[in-house]
């Protein structure tokens, strides 16, 4: 069947179909909904629903023909269109457009159009009582272009262009309840904070571009992925430098310390935006451009370790403030911060098949648990306050199952597919001789298990709070339920594809990943430890979640006298160790106050103001005064001013 | 003592500057008028001195033409004082201001 379509449709035009299939789905129906707003005629949810998810679907179906294409292929496991036209460039060099599909952008595709088109289908049931509904699917479609872009492009400059357009997407989804002007302001915060992360990437880029400059022949297309590979030497002296500015943009994007504090506030969006772009794909940005440049980064042992030490800080930190959220995504959202960390704690020593296999498997487990964090939220009419549900497994059964299957997923239980991802960073990161990253990268596991199992007890468990919502909705959109069954069943098998050879696996994912990356860093630790070592993460995950179960499902009141006990501790937490607190006090307030008091008051006011334009505008009419007094309209005096000009003329001349 | 070219531009400057002080401080139209005549008259002196001395005739033609021309601006600029003097009733310069904008 697959020869027969490719007798009809040639390879690079199936490849251009896939990020073109969403766009002109954003396109039909943003230009629905503004139809929509001038006249009567509205967009029926049923057409703008179908034409939102069937776009992606067929991405989905178009690169899963590829992955199949290119799993038959000998040499290379890679498609590409190869230039399809210059963007831009110069008399020696240049920028083309084109798209690459290899084994590693194959597998983020995957993720991205399959994730995402069941999220998409999910958003149909979840936005139905939505007036923005045409328009909340424009933007979501036109998201999913610009991460296939991302991941699709074969050169950093149409990587940049996907990076900045899902930025643009997650701003306007964020923001997506505007008329809250509290939610507006996160979308704000997080187009800001991303801006400082995006400063840094591009001047990652001039970097590359000054260094590769001299190398080139005329119409070489040096940004591209290929030519800096293969011209990775003459990077050297700037590697360092360009590969720390890298990482500041991926920290903006994926959200780690210093500029991961807009992920939480981002939760203001609609639950399934949560889930696709702040959850599952484009926080993955940061570590698929990291996963893209291995070659770059493996110059620069520097900043591997800024990156490994950066990304263990995040997840340990980001786990210890999930403890103690009360907002069911809040929780989630600092559990994607840590492990968001966990990613990049891998790249940081040198795994960055390890980083992918992570980055695919808490997309599914982590889509599942926003998704069935927004079915109980829709369930609660809004409600989103942990301590206002209880005992919600009886009401909402397939919700309560999936999430538990997304929690054990998360909480690295053998045999779902979190375990294997997670255990197999702990034991990089421990083989490669990182001890006290790798203690507090267990640590920060076991607060992972900890606060999910926490979310667990007190949403599904325990008695209902009276003071929550008297009324519980029924879960019955199909839509909404098939999307959670499914990740279900990727979060349970997702992992299967990467068992390491220690527990009888295969490893198919790092063998399928290999060639791109470079032979492991370090020597591969000994079998029996690696087994041992996966024994005990699971027993040491297992036992913080029985903890925690005990403790918020079964005792309430010894949670309560923990925090009391610990109450520096416990303050410390809840607020978020003062961070946002401290970049007000330290970058914002300054930042306004320059502006306020040097630029608006003193450099507009004082200086553009009253001195530049009102200065020459004074000085216009002082000359116009003494020119309306030379005016008299006698003869006289006009003709004494000539006698006058003229004994100054001659006598300039003469003298 | 020999009559150089230096006595008849002494002269020439002396008649200029009475036509200048008569245009600046005087106020009748009639008088403006012939101390404008005086410059051209001076200016007329000098071509003259000039062209004696230097023995060519060119200065003698200027002056021919600035006569003629002479004679037409009076007659214009008499005009202008008749008319303004029947607008007016006098020929006093500071009662115009109609420049003024």
């Amino acid at each position: 069947m697959i020869e027969q379509l490719l007798q009809h449709i040639s390879i690079p035009t199936l490849m251009c179909l896939i990020p073109l299939l969403p766009l002109l789905g954003a396109i039909a129906n943003g230009k629905m909904y503004l139809f929509s707003t001038r006249s009567q005629w509205k967009p029926s949810h049923a057409l703008s629903g179908t034409i939102a998810v069937v776009m992606p679907l067929i991405s989905f179906l178009i690169v899963a023909v590829l992955f199949y294409i290119a799993m038959g292929l000998e040499d290379s496991h890679s498609v590409s269109t190869g230039p399809l036209f210059t963007w831009f460039g110069g008399t020696q060099w240049a920028v083309t457009i084109g798209l690459k599909l290899d084994q590693l952008s194959l597998i983020m595709a995957l993720v991205v159009t399959g994730v995402g088109s069941l999220i998409h289908l999910y958003s149909v049931g979840y936005m139905s009582h939505d007036d923005g509904f045409a328009k909340y699917f424009a933007y979501l479609n036109l998201f999913l272009f610009f991460m296939l872009l991302l991941i699709l492009g074969d050169s950093l400059p149409l990587m940049f262009v996907g990076w900045e357009g899902v930025g643009l997407c997650s701003y306007l989804l964020i923001g997506f309840w505007f008329t809250d002007i509290e939610k507006a302001k996160a979308g704000k915060k997080a187009f800001i904070v991303n801006r400082i992360g995006d400063f840094g990437f591009v001047l990652g880029i001039f970097f590359i571009w000054q260094a590769l400059q001299p190398t080139a022949q005329p119409g070489d297309a040096i940004l591209s992925f290929s030519y800096i590979s293969t011209h990775a030497a003459f990077l050297a002296p700037v590697a360092t430098a360009a590969t720390l500015l890298l990482f500041l943009g991926a920290t903006g994007k994926s959200a780690q310390i210093p500029l991961y504090v807009w992920l939480p506030d981002a939760m203001a969006g609609p639950t399934p935006v949560s889930a696709l772009i702040h959850a599952a794909t484009m926080v993955t940005a940061g570590i698929y451009m990291v996963a893209r440049l291995n070659f770059l980064f493996v110059l620069a042992p520097t900043t591997l370790n800024v990156i490994a030490i950066v990304g263990c800080a995040t997840a340990f930190f980001a786990a210890t403030m999930g403890l103690v959220q009360d907002d069911i995504k809040k929780v989630l959202a600092y559990s994607t911060v840590s492990q968001l960390g966990f990613m990049f704690l891998a790249l940081g020593v040198g795994a960055f098949s390890v980083a992918i296999f992570h980055v695919m498997t808490h997309a599914f487990f982590k889509a599942l648990l926003f998704l069935g964090s927004g079915s109980v939220i829709h369930a609660m009419d809004g409600e989103q306050r942990l301590s206002m549900y209880g005992g919600l497994r009886k009401h909402l059964p397939v919700t309560f199952t999936t999430f538990l299957i997304g929690t054990l997923a998360i909480a690295g239980i053998w045999p779902f597919a979190g375990f294997f991802s997670k255990d197999a960073i702990l034991w990089h990161v421990y083989s490669s001789g990182h001890f006290w990253l790798w203690l507090i990268a267990t640590l920060a596991a076991g607060l992972t298990a900890f606060y999910m199992f926490r979310l667990v007890g007190l949403a599904f468990f325990g008695k209902r709070n009276p003071a929550g919502p008297h009324h519980v909705h029924p879960e019955n959109s199909v839509t909404m339920l098939l999307p959670l069954v499914v990740l279900a069943v990727l979060s349970i098998i997702g992992g299967w594809v990467g068992v390491p050879h220690a527990m009888g696996g295969h490893d198919h994912i790092m063998t399928w990943l290999a060639p791109l990356f470079p032979t492991a860093l370090h020597e591969a630790g000994n079998e029996s430890t690696e087994l041992f070592m996966g024994l005990g993460s699971m027993t040491w995950g297992a036992i913080w979640a029985i903890i925690a179960w005990i403790l918020y499902s079964q005792h309430r009141g010894w949670a309560d006298q923990m925090a009391a006990r610990f109450k520096r501790c416990y303050t410390l937490l809840v607020n978020l160790y003062y961070v946002d607190q401290i970049y007000d006090a330290v970058v914002v307030q300054p930042l306004l106050w320059f502006s306020r008091s040097v630029l608006w008051q003193t450099v507009d006011a004082v200086l553009i103001d009253k001195i530049l334009v009102g200065g020459s505008a004074r000085i216009a009419r002082l000359f116009g005064r003494v020119g309306t007094a030379m005016e008299t309209g006698l003869v006289p005096h006009y003709v004494f001013l000539l006698v006058l000009g003229s004994v100054v003329v001659l006598g300039w001349m003469i003298l | 003592m020999e009559i150089t070219v230096h006595h008849y531009i002494v002269i020439s400057c002396l008649l200029f500057i009475i036509g200048i002080f008569g245009v600046l401080t005087r106020r009748n139209l009639l008088i403006i008028l012939m101390s404008v005549e005086l410059m051209l008259s001076a200016a007329n002196l000098a071509l003259v001195a000039f062209s004696r001395f230097s023995s060519h005739l060119d200065g003698q033609v200027a002056v021919l033409f600035v006569f003629i021309i002479a004679a037409a601006e009076a007659a214009v600029g008499l005009g202008i004082v008749i008319a303004a003097f029947r607008h007016t009733s006098g020929v006093r310069v500071t009662s115009w201001k109609e420049l003024k904008g």
